[in-house]
């Protein structure tokens, strides 16, 4: 099949849905690739590298619309690209099909098959296909990357001749992949980072990536996560403490980076106008959210506001903003679905709908409309399911009776054995039972590392019982004498083997 | 002069340097000279052995010590560092051995003169010695034979075998009163026979039922019976450093049994019955069954990940002495040490066949034993840790055993290497570990698997670092 990637027409958008690497594995997959010339230029993928990896370059856009069996796009069909699509045709790409109802009715009339990658269930299995969190991964990146240029100073604290600077403090709403994300990245620049999440359990990963996760004194426990690992909308008090929470560290860091967003709803409003005019002059907020609403009340969509010196970044196109990474990792989410799309890897796309991940991201097929998906099933477990309870081995619980009981039956065997055996005996029994006292007290200290060179030195001298032999090889008796000379070699085969290959072996525990 | 004393002194001054031998074995800078001490503790008791107490036939005794000796060198030198629990075993079959060689002899000495309680107490010692000499020798033949690939390593699962045991015991508990009846008649080498014949059975079969993951435990475990052995003919002929050195030995074998056994949460009796662990490794069933994908990654990939990381635990296990790569792990450690990165490795007790089979491996690499932890004391930091290599081990590394009750496995300390933040697990197939147990860590969004022989592969990766 010939899979066709023209070059996206939304305004600003850099990206493009293949790249010459990608590219040539799909062709690995049995397909042929067409690319529209130029669809890659604004990401930095030039036309002849595609056509090195094997690509052909189309000059005509309606070419690549009608000759290809599967388009590949990043921005949802817009303008008269839909009208270009009939089936059998298949598409992949970013469609929101909740908020484009009218998009997906024409899509289904057209008779497409249209396969949207925000609809990607989130279960494990789907995790490479996730185009949303490689895309929210650099949203996140990026978010910092824009704070940094509007922020007048460094992000790392340095002590310098000139004086010493303090490090930038940071805070992220929302850890979720763009979040964690940001976090790694201001760390890593050298910022202090401070993480608020109405999920309880992304703490850890916070605190993963060394940064301090912002606790709500909150009588009630209230946990946060929703379906599918996402948030969900919280109670009235919770949103209160949340927000005094927030007005009190607003006052106290130099860049907010927020990216809060419920499935479905418009994005919450966190940070309200007071709040930013509390926060000291030349102070950055990134809003993630800014396509929802914004979590910030002064933001303004695709656009850096200023108030009250707190420059207010609403760019909605971040993932664009680093075409080059953004165009591999959102290729390769597509790579991986054609990959689950052609089990024969003959080239011949199969839509599976009895396949979970492929079911569930499939809004359209054959005339009609297949979204929503049917609810995932139970076992797709949401991230919280993580176990992280580690359960204690089980202490075994004897009852004292145990111990006691062998005691007693063996002071009484021994009492018996005293009352029958000769001294001489009971000479030689003592020196046993002291002698494994001995033994039991010197081994509990040896280090577990060397256990192996303890076998072999126990094992040599083990060998010790060669005494015995020597004692009976002056025997007078042949056979005897013989046998005791045999019993001296294979002992002493064990002495000089066991002492030297302990030897060798502790002459290689160095430092 | 009184030479019976001085041979005394001498047996007590040999049992001092013993216990110091053991007890150098605390750290590494004491060892050597540890093992120094057990030279000289053997040597000077051979020698006051030889000057004090053997009278005649000294020219069969030295060409018997040269001989053997030199047998005992060669194959020292010989012997490869990833064989070592097959070498371990082969000796303690020749301990076995000399303890029933010696316990025939001494009941053939004509000049032995016992009579009532005390000839019943030196029969029942010879019994003894011979009974565990003889199950410690055919248990290592045997253990030898699996550990080194001529026997299978599958549990020999005959059924009814605990009454197979049992029987064997009855058996040899009553020719051992047969024994002494009719040696206090003046004969009873036919019930000896018998008996030997019983533990040797009972021993070859004891071990046959123990599946490839109790190794470390039935190879600590006849360490153990060695020594007893060696006790026992110690009893038998009245020899004080025979007891000690026995008793040294044995409860040293005991100790590393219980160790190995704590290890796996396992009892130690359940470990002696057998049937446990399956050696082969069988394909895993019902993969689908677990939740999630493997996600596998290229050498190439793996390298670039270890190389940007700050932390790093490298977890071996028996597949690493398999595929012989402890030499390149050296050199992979070299290299990120070198770049700065903090490389450290995570010994599970029963990694490998034997305790501190690991240990060993990574001494003979060169890898600095001052970066070679024990479980407990990495265990603790792995959510500190950037990368960890998991190379040719399983069930040490199964989350199964912490969080899933029903699991054969549950309870058995784990190295948590799911907790760091990246997990790469070198295999070879998708095969479940010496337990048959399916290892939820493949399956985790925090795993890649790089397939492949673990020596082949990570010498890619060296190549790429």
């Amino acid at each position: 099949m010939r899979i066709g990637v023209p070059k996206e027409i939304h305004a600003g958008e850099r990206r493009v849905a293949t790249t010459p690497e990608v590219a040539a594995q799909l062709i690995k997959l049995g397909f042929s690739v067409a690319v529209e010339e130029d669809a890659g230029v604004a990401a930095s993928y030039s036309n002849a590298s595609y056509k090195e990896a094997g690509c052909e370059i189309v000059a005509s856009n309606d070419d690549i619309w009608s000759q290809s069996d599967v388009i590949l796009k990043v921005r949802a069909p817009e303008g008269d690209e839909v009208g270009k699509l009939a089936g059998p045709q298949i598409l992949i790409s970013f469609l929101w099909p909740a908020q484009n109802p009218e998009l997906l009715q024409r899509l289904t009339i057209n008779g497409v098959t249209a396969i949207a990658m925000d609809s990607v269930p989130r279960i494990s299995r789907a995790q490479k296909m996730d185009a949303l969190s490689s895309m929210a991964n650099i949203a996140g990146y990026r978010a910092v990357i824009e704070a940094a240029q509007h922020f007048g100073r460094f992000f790392t604290g340095q002590i310098t001749a000139a004086g010493k600077v303090p490090p930038a403090k940071i805070m992220v709403i929302g850890a979720g992949v763009a979040g964690l994300a940001a976090i790694g990245t201001a760390k890593s620049m050298g910022a202090i980072v401070r993480a608020f999440d109405t999920r309880p359990e992304v703490k850890e990963q916070v605190e993963s990536m060394d940064a301090e996760f912002l606790m709500l004194e909150f009588d009630d426990d209230e946990d946060g996560s929703g379906e599918g690992g996402y948030a969900k909308t919280m109670s009235d008090e919770f949103i209160k403490a949340e927000m005094a929470l927030f007005a009190e560290q607003a006052k106290e860091v130099d860049i907010i980076i927020t990216t809060a967003l419920i499935p479905g709803k418009p994005a919450p409003l966190l940070i309200t106008a007071d709040m930013v005019r509390s926060m000291k002059d030349g102070s950055v907020i990134v809003d993630l959210a800014a396509e929802q609403g914004g979590n910030c009340e002064l933001t303004e969509a695709d656009k850096v506001v200023m108030s009250n010196g707190v420059s207010i970044i609403g760019y909605t196109d971040l993932p664009s903003r680093l075409a080059a990474q953004s165009s591999q990792l959102y290729a390769t989410n597509l790579r991986h679905l054609l990959s689950e799309l052609t089990p024969e890897k003959d080239g011949n796309v199969v839509v599976d709908m009895e396949d979970e991940v492929i079911r569930g991201a499939t809004v359209c097929k054959d005339g009609e409309t297949t979204w929503p998906p049917p609810a995932p099933k139970p076992s797709a477990a949401p991230k919280k399911a993580e176990p992280d309870v580690t359960l204690v081995p089980p202490v075994e619980k004897r009852s004292a009776a145990g111990p006691v009981f062998g005691m007693i039956i063996g002071g009484l065997a021994l009492l018996g054995l005293g009352a029958v055996a000769p001294p001489s005996f009971m000479t030689h029994f003592t020196v046993f039972v002291l002698a494994c006292f001995i033994g039991y007290m010197v081994i509990w200290n040896v280090s577990p590392a060397l256990h192996t060179p303890l076998m072999s030195v126990t094992n040599a001298i083990s060998s010790i019982i060669v005494i015995g032999a020597l004692l009976q090889i002056s025997s007078t008796q042949t056979t005897i004498m013989w046998v005791a000379a045999a019993t001296v070699l294979i002992t002493s085969i064990n002495i000089a083997g066991g002492f030297a290959v302990t030897h060798r072996m502790l002459e290689m525990f160095r430092k | 002069m009184n030479s019976a004393g001085i041979v005394t002194v001498s047996y007590i001054i040999a049992t001092i340097l013993f216990i110091l031998a053991l007890s150098g074995l605390a750290n590494q800078e004491t060892a050597r000279r540890g093992n120094w001490y057990g030279i000289i503790g053997m040597s000077i008791a051979l020698l006051a052995t030889m000057i004090g107490v053997v009278e005649r036939h000294y020219e069969i005794l030295l060409i018997a010590l040269l001989v053997g000796g030199s047998i005992g060198l060669f194959v020292a030198r010989r012997v490869q560092m990833t064989q070592m629990p097959e070498l371990v075993a082969m000796l303690h079959s020749l301990v076995g051995l000399a303890a029933v060689a010696v316990g025939f002899a001494s009941f053939m000495d004509p000049e032995k003169h016992f009579a009532g309680v005390e000839l019943t107490i030196h029969d029942i010692e010879t019994y003894l010695g011979v009974l565990i000499g003889a199950i410690t020798l055919s248990g290592s033949v045997v253990a030898f034979g699996k550990l080194s690939g001529r026997i299978s390593g599958t549990p020999l699962t005959l059924p009814g075998r605990h009454w197979l045991n049992l029987g064997l015991l009855v058996g040899a508990i009553w020719f051992g009163y047969e024994f002494v009846v009719q040696s206090a008649a003046g004969d009873g080498m036919e019930p000896l026979v018998i008996m030997t014949g019983i533990a040797l059975l009972f021993g070859a079969h004891m071990v046959l039922a123990i599946g490839g993951a109790d190794m470390p435990v039935v190879v600590s475990m006849l360490n153990s019976y060695s020594g007893w052995a060696a006790a026992a003919t110690g009893f038998m002929l009245g020899n004080d450093l025979l007891i000690v050195t026995g008793a040294l030995v044995g409860s040293s074998g005991a100790i590393l049994s219980y160790i190995m056994c704590r290890a796996m949460n396992r009892k130690f009796f359940s470990v002696i019955a057998g049937g446990f662990g399956t050696a082969g490794g069988s394909v895993a069933k019902g993969a689908e069954e677990m939740q999630g994908e493997v996600v596998s990654l290229t050498a190439q990939e793996a390298a670039a990940m270890l190389a940007n990381a700050k932390e790093v635990m490298i977890i071996p296990g028996y597949g690493m002495a398999v595929a012989q790569a402890q030499h390149t792990v050296n050199e992979i450690t070299k290299v990120l040490r070198a770049k700065r990165i903090n490389v450290r490795f995570g010994i599970h007790p029963v990694a490998g066949r034997m305790p501190g089979h690991m240990n060993v491996l990574l001494a003979e690499a060169r890898v600095p034993y001052d970066i070679v932890f024990e479980m407990d004391e990495v265990n603790a930091d792995f959510p500190n840790i950037d990368v960890s290599v998991v190379i040719g081990a399983n069930d040490i590394v199964n989350p199964a055993a912490l969080d899933e009750p029903d699991s054969p496995i549950a309870g058995m300390p784990v190295l948590e290497c799911w907790k760091g933040a990246m997990t790469i697990v070198l295999k070879r197939t998708m095969a479940t570990g010496y337990a048959g147990v399916q290892n939820p860590l493949f399956y985790k969004e925090n795993t890649r698997m790089l397939f492949g022989d673990a020596k082949e592969t990570l010498d890619e990766v060296l190549k790429s670092l």
